[in-house]
């Protein structure tokens, strides 16, 4: 296995072109490494991004943030004002595994590993963020969304390396939150994930939002009808219902090792209300 | 006198303090020397080959392209591990697990391996093996492996334990029965009966350190092993029968241990290490991944069982059932009798039946976790228990003393008890603050009861007082948890010294004469036993030198408080003697002074426990959380009090997280699914609470001390107590266990429906 | 076999060299390479914590770190909490509470409360349980390893 250590963008994307056999990134390693372990990843070059300054930081400006793709989400949860925008992104990936996890994992590798579970990504989707995605020969951005195509896949071609993940600008009384459920207190891969990102217009009344699903389909799920129960609500009994309603028809999920068809369905739901109304008070909703 | 066993009252000085232990130092410098810490120069990397099939027939094995790997030093099959166990059906069992011969039985049974210079080499090596397999039905539930159509899963085994003799072999490799009265008759007499089924799912003891060695055979038949081990000795003579090696020609050193909880009672990849090195005739290093820990040794058995219970509106218990299925894995076992034996072990029962079957089917080899076959029992009795004295309007702890068992007690397995501790653990759980707790919003309250026996066992001890006066003492049995310093007070209370003077080592199989493992909860017990006679030998031996050094009879010297006293009037002019003293003159007056014990510890009493647990469930997602825990438990005499809670806590843990989450998944191809640490939930910090204790202390007769075993009781409340506070709370009786929210959340909907 | 890789890197307080495959996790080349055992493999999947060393200061699952990662680091493990035969309160406390029984996840536990008290030094007992969740402990069941890092914080805030 060979190991580089680039110092741009482009020069990862070129390595990785160029690498005959099979080539990995390799952030904080926090599922790479396992596949490794267990056999079922035998990378013949792995490309470490941590040595590139455009991927190490995050930046507020007047478009957004920028969370550079090598940024871990023990930062993330350091940043006062990324935390004070977007409560739901920061605690989606604090949430990831534990605290030798969290010094380590990335939310770019959490969207990148492609696993219809991964934590920090319904809230991503619920932001409306974008991937920074560099190649070869070109630049472009993607919704995070559309990155995801199914289980361990992507939609980035060979050699396509996420450079960073952007946030929106943040319009007042906005607020996001992620819930999930796992059956332990930590440690655990979402059974069913759910974040809520909206914004306020007069008197409490919703203006914008988004919902989006972990777990509960081949991939995580941006869900418009579930949006579209609560805006133009105050988030009052009938409206929660539709929003959990709306949840629970957009799974698809599967009985495995984590969890039931039922189970997921239904929790789904519940998980929507509750993270719906956490978002309403981040907001300053009343 | 030295080996009386009887239990005498007395006022201790060093039992019952807790002074730090011996072996702490290194455990928090990271020095202490476990399985995978040691290497040999020149050493090879040992890996193991392993089916991916439930149940195949293996039709051949190609290693030649292995072999000629350079890097490669030994390759094995079954064809290196020739059958030696002439006619030894156990044996030959554990031949055929560690090495499988023509079929494979269970995903991960070893079917070939490799010794090479480096790791990588190994992992090519073995990609190189290449193994045809014919793949064959396979079954791995407990009932389906009863079935008439059942796939056979072992073609040499018939039914024991029931007449007339089978003539065709059976996946049911035992019966066992056990009670005593009329149950028909008790039944008829009953007032109100309840009937109920339940399922357990199969864990594992989940022990941190995998399993490792590093293994080390000559050409001319002298061997040494290393390894993780609870019974050292045990180990020995596998291997080298297996291996057709003279025993005292195999010396096993065992490392610290990094956990076992009866999992490593038993070899699992140890004669395959011994076989690469003798092989290669180098030595070889072998260490399992978390993966083959969970896939390839010893989990316990999942479980399927019909509980009946009849009672008179009183609350007396008129008669009791069990019928107990407990799957072996794919090599008969003694779990189901277990089981039986344990069922109504708490109770006080004029007409009581237990039938156990041993099942065979295509999982691994079960082997011990914990008082093994206690806990699935004890949630099936303890449950129905509950439910019967809801039935007659009776508190749940009152039904229970009510039919407490006792001294004099005839138990449900055979003996009749002496002095037990069930009925004071029933009284303290009803007195004890946590019973009068508010319980907060969400919150439902249960307890149960349980049990286990102690084993006692062949054990070995030596204690030798140096010039100094210091004293080493030499014990066999594998310190699990803090023995050692346990064994340290028990000898420096009988000497009259300072706890801080006793050294206590664990040594290996060439040094010490045998010692059964360390299981049954009987390492404090028989190893502290034979350390009391050991020092009751050596101050035999010490009373002959001070009687010798003052020129006056031995009957007149005794011994108190550290120090030899000429006993009498006539002496009063002789000053003490101390063990120091008596120790700087022994080059004069003899030589070394010692004291060797070698018995068969016997009369372990039996260990009692009551638990109480509070639980929150979330009533819109069924997840659930412990928020209190209370172990109240009988120990004899707590030699080191702080062991003892830690073993009472750490029981606890073990239950609730098999009670909760643990479960092992199998896929319909018989597939593990879930051998890891991500998807086999152990509890994390997080998930407990602080777990209280009380110990109780009913002195065991048969002891010096009264010390009774207790490292195991603890695991054996907690499934049923979960099970009775979801029922306070929840409204739902659970009968499967894992406990899991998706199983809550489906038996609260089908209530509701 | 590819040749391996010279990594120059500091341990514990010490320049240290070695030469690893790149394949080679962090955890065996202290293990193997440096004769540093304390850091435990119970899972080589990041699940149990341990393997627990910071690297650079931050907490982290050394099987899940590559060798060659470590150039130019700086890596602390269990061998150098002690300084010198001054034992770490943290240590002295595991001992004096009992928070360990088998010894195996000790290391693990005892560079993951550092990290905790280090970044810390008041937490609750619930922050103190979720900072170790990353630590599995299949003896104790966790109270009395609480009990000793809550006696520690204390300690070390009187100081």
């Amino acid at each position: 296995m060979k190991y580089q250590t680039p110092s741009t963008t482009k020069e990862a994307a070129v390595l990785i072109t160029r690498e005959r056999g099979k080539a990995f990134v390799l952030a904080g390693g926090t599922d790479l490494m396992v596949r490794m372990k267990s056999g079922l990843t035998e990378p013949d070059l792995v490309v470490d991004i941590k040595h590139i300054p455009a991927m190490q930081s995050i930046k507020k400006s007047a478009t957004g943030f920028r969370i550079g793709a090598a940024v871990s989400a023990a930062e993330m949860g350091e940043n006062a004002a990324l935390k004070k925008a977007w409560p739901g992104v920061v605690e989606s990936a604090n949430l990831i595994g534990s605290d030798q996890i969290q010094n380590r994992c990335t939310v770019a590798g959490n969207l990148c590993n492609a696993s219809p579970a991964a934590d920090a990504v319904p809230a991503l989707i619920a932001a409306g963020a974008k991937a920074n995605v560099v190649g070869p020969q070109r630049r472009r951005t993607v919704l995070v969304e559309k990155v995801i195509t199914g289980p361990g896949t992507t939609s980035l071609a060979k050699g396509e390396v996420v450079e960073a993940i952007t946030l929106p600008k943040r319009p007042p009384k906005s607020g996001d939150a992620y819930l999930r459920f796992i059956p332990r207190s930590e440690m655990d891969i979402a059974v069913v994930g759910v974040g809520v990102s909206l914004t306020l217009g007069n008197n409490s009344v919703i203006k914008s939002a988004r919902v989006a699903l972990g777990a509960v389909a081949p991939t995580p799920l941006l869900v418009p009808a579930a949006a579209r129960a609560i805006v133009g609500t105050t988030l009052n009994k009938a409206a929660l219902d539709k929003l959990a309603e709306a949840c629970s028809s957009a799974c698809n999920p599967i009985d495995d090792k984590r969890g039931t068809v039922e189970f997921r369905t239904e929790v789904a739901g519940v998980l929507a209300q509750r993270a719906a109304k956490i978002a309403y008070n981040r907001a300053g909703g009343k | 006198m030295a080996n009386d066993t009887k239990f005498r009252n007395r006022k201790f000085k060093s039992v019952g303090t807790r002074p730090p232990r011996p072996d702490g130092l290194d455990k928090v410098t990271g020095r202490a020397k476990y399985g995978a810490d040691t290497f040999a120069p020149g050493q090879l990397i040992g890996l193991v080959l392993r089916s991916p099939h439930a149940h195949a027939e293996i039709k051949r094995i190609d290693t030649s392209k292995a072999a000629k790997l350079n890097g490669v030093k030994a390759v094995i099959t079954s064809e290196d591990l020739p059958d030696l166990t002439n006619g030894d059906r156990d044996l030959y069992d554990t031949l055929e697990n560690c090495m499988a011969r023509d079929r494979a039985l269970y995903d991960g049974h070893a079917v070939a391996a490799v010794a090479a210079i480096d790791a990588p080499t190994a992992r090519k090596a073995l990609k190189l093996i290449r193994v045809t397999y014919k793949r064959l039905p396979h079954v791995t539930d407990v009932d389906d492996a009863m079935k008439p159509d059942a796939p056979l899963v072992q073609p040499r085994v018939y039914t024991r334990g029931v007449s007339p003799k089978p003539e065709s072999p059976s996946n049911v490799a035992k019966v066992s029965e056990f009670g005593h009265g009329d149950v028909e008759a008790g039944f008829k007499a009953a007032d109100v009966i309840v009937e109920k089924s339940y399922k357990t799912e199969q864990v594992h003891q989940g022990y941190i350190e995998p399993h490792a060695c590093l293994a080390s055979v000559g050409p001319d038949g002298h061997g040494e092993l290393w390894v993780t081990t609870q019974g050292h000795f045990i180990y020995r003579n596998t291997c080298a029968a297996l291996l057709g090696m003279e025993v005292a020609k195999l010396k096993v050193t065992s490392s610290e241990i990094g956990g076992g909880f009866g999992g490593k009672t038993h070899v699992w990849m140890e004669p395959v290490a011994l076989a690469l090195s003798r092989k290669a005739n180098r030595p070889v290093k072998l260490e399992m991944t978390r993966d083959e820990v969970f896939r390839s040794t010893g989990p316990t058995s999942s479980t399927s069982i019909d509980i009946k219970i009849g009672v008179k509106k009183d609350g007396r218990i008129t008669a009791a059932t069990a019928d107990l299925r407990y799957q072996d894995g794919a090599f008969p076992g003694i779990w189901a009798m277990l089981g039986a034996m344990t069922s109504y072990a708490c109770y006080d029962l004029k007409n009581v039946k237990t039938v156990g079957y041993d099942v065979l089917v295509n999982r691994p080899k079960v082997t011990a976790y914990r008082a093994p076959s206690a806990p699935m029992a004890a949630f099936a009795v303890e449950s129905t228990i509950d439910e019967v004295a809801a039935e007659i309007g009776m508190d749940p702890i009152d039904f229970r003393i009510k039919n407490a068992a006792k001294e004099g007690t005839k138990s449900s397995y055979g003996p009749t008890y002496g002095p037990i501790g069930i009925g004071p653990t029933l009284t303290a759980a009803k007195k004890h603050p946590h019973m009068r707790a508010k319980l907060g919003k969400n919150q439902g309250r249960g307890m149960a009861c349980g049990f286990w026996f102690n084993f006692g066992g062949e054990t070995c001890t030596d204690l030798n007082i140096g010039a100094d006066g210091t004293v080493t003492l030499t014990v066999g049995t594998v310190d699990v948890g803090g023995a050692r310093a346990s064994l340290s007070l028990i000898a420096a209370e009988e000497l009259g010294i300072p706890y801080e003077r006793v050294k206590c080592n664990i040594t290996d199989t060439a040094s010490l004469g045998h010692n059964d493992m360390t299981d049954g909860s009987r390492g404090t017990f028989s190893s502290g036993m034979s350390t009391i006679f050991a020092a009751r030998n050596a101050i035999e031996d010490l009373r002959q030198r001070a009687a010798a050094t003052w020129e006056i009879p031995v009957k007149d010297v005794v011994w108190e408080d550290g120090k030899a006293i000429a006993k009498g009037k006539k002496y009063r002019k002789l000053k003490p003697l101390s063990l120091d003293d008596l120790a700087a003159a022994s080059p004069n007056t003899g030589g070394p002074i010692a004291g060797h014990s070698q018995i068969v510890a016997d009369g372990a009493g039996v260990s009692f426990a009551s638990h109480i647990c509070d639980i929150e469930v979330d009533p819109e997602t069924s997840a659930t959380k412990v928020v209190r825990y209370t172990v109240i438990q009988d120990a004899g005499k707590a030699v080191h009090p702080d062991y003892v809670e830690g073993q009472f806590q750490g029981g606890a843990a073990q239950g609730i997280g098999w009670a909760l989450n643990e479960e092992y998944i199998y896929d319909r191809n018989g597939r593990l699914q879930n051998p890891g640490f991500l998807d086999y939930r152990v509890p994390v910090c997080s998930d407990l609470p602080f777990i209280d204790t009380q110990i109780l202390e009913i002195p065991n007769p048969n002891h010096p001390y009264g010390i009774r075993g207790v490292g195991e009781t603890s695991i054996v409340p907690p499934l049923a107590a979960i099970g009775n506070a979801l029922s306070d709370v929840a409204g739902v009786r659970m009968t499967h266990v894992p406990m899991s929210p998706p199983r809550i959340r489906k038996a609260i909907k089908e209530n509701q429906a | 076999m590819m040749a391996g890789t010279l990594v120059s890197t500091m341990i514990n307080g010490d320049q240290t060299e070695f030469v690893c495959q790149a394949s080679e996790t962090l955890l065996e080349v202290l293990r193997n390479r440096l004769g540093l055992t304390g850091s435990k493999e119970g899972c080589g999947t990041g699940d149990c914590g341990a393997c627990s060393v910071t690297l650079d200061g931050r907490l982290v699952c050394s099987c899940l770190v590559l060798g060659v990662e470590a150039q130019g680091r700086k890596v602390n493990t269990i061998e150098g909490l002690a300084d010198g035969d001054i034992l770490h309160p943290l240590q002295s406390n595991f001992i004096k509470h009992a928070a360990l029984q088998c010894g195996i996840c000790t290391p693990g536990f005892l560079i993951a409360s550092k990290a905790l008290l280090d970044r810390n030094p008041n937490p609750t007992d619930e922050e103190i349980r979720f900072a170790l969740a990353g630590n599995l402990c299949r003896c104790t069941g966790y109270d009395k390893i609480v009990r000793a890092v809550k006696a520690t914080a204390k300690d070390l805030r009187k100081k």
